[in-house]
């Protein structure tokens, strides 16, 4: 009973049933599968969270977004600047209570450099409806790089709980062809 | 159990494993160093390393 | 209780106050039993607490009901993942490690006035933590992410519950060394005993990480420390917080081979395969702490891939290895008990009218398929991207900590009650259903929000609708569908929750006393719960079902762990 100890004070020494061996060598297999499988996708997918992280204080990194979005500014919605960068260039995106700044227009196809990081409490880039979600934290400047594949216009939530305005915190990618 | 012998079973030597599994202690050293060295000590380490922006 | 306050040392043992199970055989400990109880009732009572405001939380993102104002709905859910998360399953886990060890070695517990001051102190912190979080100022959610910064005594609160669950952890390993010095079992602890020291190691590790980053945040709460590091913070603090819910995977296990063993009779196919998977959760069940950090900044692909996987999925294959022997163990019993016919005659006859029995059997299934598939597939490094903080999260650990481990200690408390309190389970016929009732609705919960999840429906939001943005957009419908389905079966689930909670309540009031007399158990022991433990290969049958129904769950695995790859390649390009 597994409730009382073993009867055979050497249980070590006992055979294992084959069941369950052929099943340990299947589960060990699919397990070793599943690790190597996450290291080829380093190399065979296309999908792949970048980790180029650097330290930067909050006010040096609202100030790299503003120059950001006042040099490549092209109209505004909202009160927000919509800013349009050149396909391959650094795009700086800010969080902060609550929202994402500024709206940014890509190219379909092309790559972009995106810079994440938040002026306050920590916050979430949920991109949909592609479901992209990645954390942001203040303090911490990330850089991934992105290549929208569809057209159109999508939203980001902010999935990382900030703060009694935290359900209204949205921004907008618009992807041009 | 002295008076119950078990002439066949006593002698023999508990296997290592055994041996492990039947020692909390050592059981509770290597289930605090090991995520403590590879999850805690090394994400520590991997934060301490991040370069300041250039 | 004089006798604890004897004046020589060795007293202690020679004059604790043991009684003999009548339906067991078990030598009780009182001063265990009474420690027992305080810890089980306290747990009882966090669970309704946290139960009725994880409904609440349930009925606000029903977005056709959306019940509670935005403040008190983020109050409510940081309170609802604090007693439910912590207090209701560590009071429960205290209590399964002093019966694990006094109870099932026929030990007397170690300084039983030290572990109620560990009860005292527990009690203290969470009820601290519960008035910081209703005073308004302290809605910054379970994880507490700093910079958003509660009222110190929400931290203290933890940092005094903690400190005293560790206190509870290191009686039991008093207990485990009084048993063996003063032989009261022989040979090895019993199986179940193996795995509530498996949890109570994983719980060292947990509150330890946990002490460690609360006290500096405390600090920081008071102004004495002007910064603590957000990423840091979340290194040590899910070194806490995930790993509090690995100390339920391991005490769930263990509890669903003592109600295999006391319902019908279950022995492990072999002590060695069992052990060893345990022993593979002592070694790497705690890495998967990283899971809450695959989409984070900074940490290095290598760490999060070795941590992520429990070291090449070493932990995952001890889960996968009791997935096989505990229903083997279960089928094997069956057979014995005569139930030969077919691959699955074993279970059909199986004893589901005992909630005991039926609640052990609803938890291995769901863990596996709903808990267990969910969380490998979210704790695997890319494809954490398609989900990290949507509500699949949620899903998943609701599917381990609800349906898995909390319906676990539901039927486990159909036998304390009995064995322990000594009172007989009121209304039999309807805790037949309590079982069913909270299963379903655990099962709907998890499966509706990791549908909401996949469809983009992000998590701790009070308004998915998003009307109130400065720049709207429309989250899929789809997702509204499957947040009122969530709605719904949180509805049928805090019914079970309810009978559940009326249930253990009256029984321990007005239940029939058993301790006299020879009255017979509502839901009566197998036969042979008392033996001792014999080597069951020689005797054991194939397992035709358990094969089976193993098969079933594989395809299930790797089928969905494909199927969420294929997602994640349509997605924008990344890297």
């Amino acid at each position: 009973m597994a409730i009382s100890p073993p009867r055979n004070r050497l249980w070590w020494n006992e055979p294992i049933e084959r069941v369950e061996i052929g099943w340990i060598v299947v589960a060990f297999l699919w397990g070793l599968f599943m690790f190597f499988f996450m290291i080829a996708w380093h190399f065979i997918g296309g999908q792949n969270l970048s980790t180029e992280t650097y330290r930067i204080k909050p006010p040096a990194y609202e100030e790299k977004v503003v120059a950001f979005a006042e040099k490549y500014q092209v109209a505004e919605e909202d009160g927000t600047p919509v800013v349009r960068p050149p396909a391959g260039e650094d795009v700086y995106l800010l969080a902060r209570l609550w929202e994402w700044w500024p709206l940014l227009e890509l190219k379909k196809g092309q790559s972009y450099r995106i810079h994440l990081s938040s002026l306050d409490w920590q916050h979430g880039f949920s991109l949909q409806p592609v479901n992209i979600n990645i954390s942001v934290h203040p303090g911490y400047e990330q850089i991934i790089t992105l290549t929208p594949t569809q057209a159109g216009e999508f939203g980001i939530a902010c999935n990382e709980y900030c703060g009694i305005g935290h359900h209204m915190m949205t921004g907008r990618i618009r992807v041009v062809e | 159990m002295s008076d119950h012998p078990e002439p066949e079973v006593q002698p023999q030597r508990v296997p290592a494993m055994q041996q492990l599994l039947d020692n909390p202690f050592l059981l509770l050293f290597i289930g605090i160093t090991i995520p403590t060295v590879l999850y805690i000590v090394w994400g520590v380490m991997e934060i301490a390393s991040i370069p300041v922006a250039p | 209780m004089a006798a604890i306050d004897a004046p020589y040392p060795g007293s202690a043992a020679a004059a604790a106050i043991f009684r003999t199970c009548r339906f067991t055989g078990l030598k009780v400990d009182i001063a265990a039993q009474r420690l027992i109880m305080a810890n089980a009732v306290a747990a009882v009572v966090f669970l309704a607490v946290g139960g009725v405001m994880g409904l609440l939380v349930a009925l606000t993102r029903w977005p056709a009901v959306h019940l509670l104002p935005s403040e008190w709905f983020y109050l409510v859910l940081t309170g609802h993942g604090a007693n439910v998360l912590l207090f209701w399953i560590i009071f429960f886990e205290i209590a399964i490690l002093y019966f694990a060890s006094a109870v099932l070695l026929g030990s007397r517990i170690a300084t039983p006035k030290i572990a109620w001051a560990a009860f005292v102190l527990m009690l203290v912190g969470a009820v601290m933590t519960n008035v910081a979080v209703f005073q308004g100022d302290s809605s910054v959610m379970f994880t507490s992410y700093p910079p958003m910064q509660a009222s110190p005594h929400f931290y203290l609160g933890l940092i005094i519950f903690a400190v005293g669950a560790l206190i509870g952890v290191g009686i039991f390993f008093g207990t485990l060394v009084i048993a063996h010095g003063e032989h009261t079992y022989e040979g090895s602890i019993p199986l179940v005993t193996f795995g509530a020291l498996t949890a109570a190691i994983i719980a060292v590790f947990t509150l330890a990480s946990g002490a460690i980053i609360l006290i500096p945040t405390y600090l920081w709460s008071l102004g004495l420390i002007t910064e603590i590091d957000p990423l840091m913070y979340k290194v040590v603090w899910w070194g806490m917080g995930h790993s509090s819910q690995q100390i339920n995977v391991a005490a769930h296990v263990s509890v669903w081979y003592a109600i295999g063993a006391l319902t019908i009779g279950a022995k492990p196919l072999s002590e060695k395969v069992s052990r060893s998977a345990f022993l593979l959760y002592i070694l790497f069940l705690q890495l998967a702490s990283a899971h809450h950090l695959l989409a984070d900044p900074g940490m290095s692909a290598t760490w999060k891939i070795v941590n992520t996987s429990y070291l090449m999925y070493l932990a995952v294959l001890g889960s996968l290895i009791h997935g096989l022997t505990v229903p083997g163990a279960l089928e094997a019993a069956q057979r014995r008990n005569g139930y030969t016919k077919g691959a699955f005659e074993w279970l059909r006859k199986a004893p589901w009218g005992n909630p005991a029995f039926a609640g052990m059997f609803l938890s291995l299934v769901m863990f596996g398929f709903i808990g267990g598939i969910s969380g490998v597939v979210l704790g695997t490094e890319q494809l954490n991207l398609l989900m990290h903080n949507t509500i699949y999260v949620p899903g998943h650990f609701h599917g381990t900590v609800v349906a898995g481990t909390t319906l676990a200690f539901m039927a486990m408390t159909y036998y304390v009650l009995p064995l322990i309190f000594q009172r007989d389970v009121i209304w039999p016929k309807l805790a037949r259903w309590q079982p069913y009732l909270f299963g379903i609705g655990a099962a709907g919960i998890s499966l509706f929000m990791m549908g909401a999840g996949t469809l983009g429906i992000p998590r701790r939001h009070w308004d998915i609708t998003l009307t109130d943005a400065m720049h709207p957009f429309d989250l899929p419908s789809g997702g509204f569908l499957m947040m009122g389905l969530n709605g719904l079966s949180a509805v049928i689930a805090a019914a079970g929750g309810i009978l559940y909670i009326v249930i253990t309540v009256g029984t321990v009031l007005w239940g029939k006393r058993l301790d006299k007399g020879d009255a017979p158990l509502n839901f009566p022991l197998h036969k042979q719960a008392a033996t001792v433990a014999e080597y069951g290969s020689h005797t054991t049958v194939k397992l035709p079902g358990t094969i089976i129904l193993v098969s079933i769950f594989f395809l299930s695995f790797v089928l969905y762990y494909f199927v969420n790859w294929k997602y994640l390649s349509e997605i924008w390009l990344l890297r």
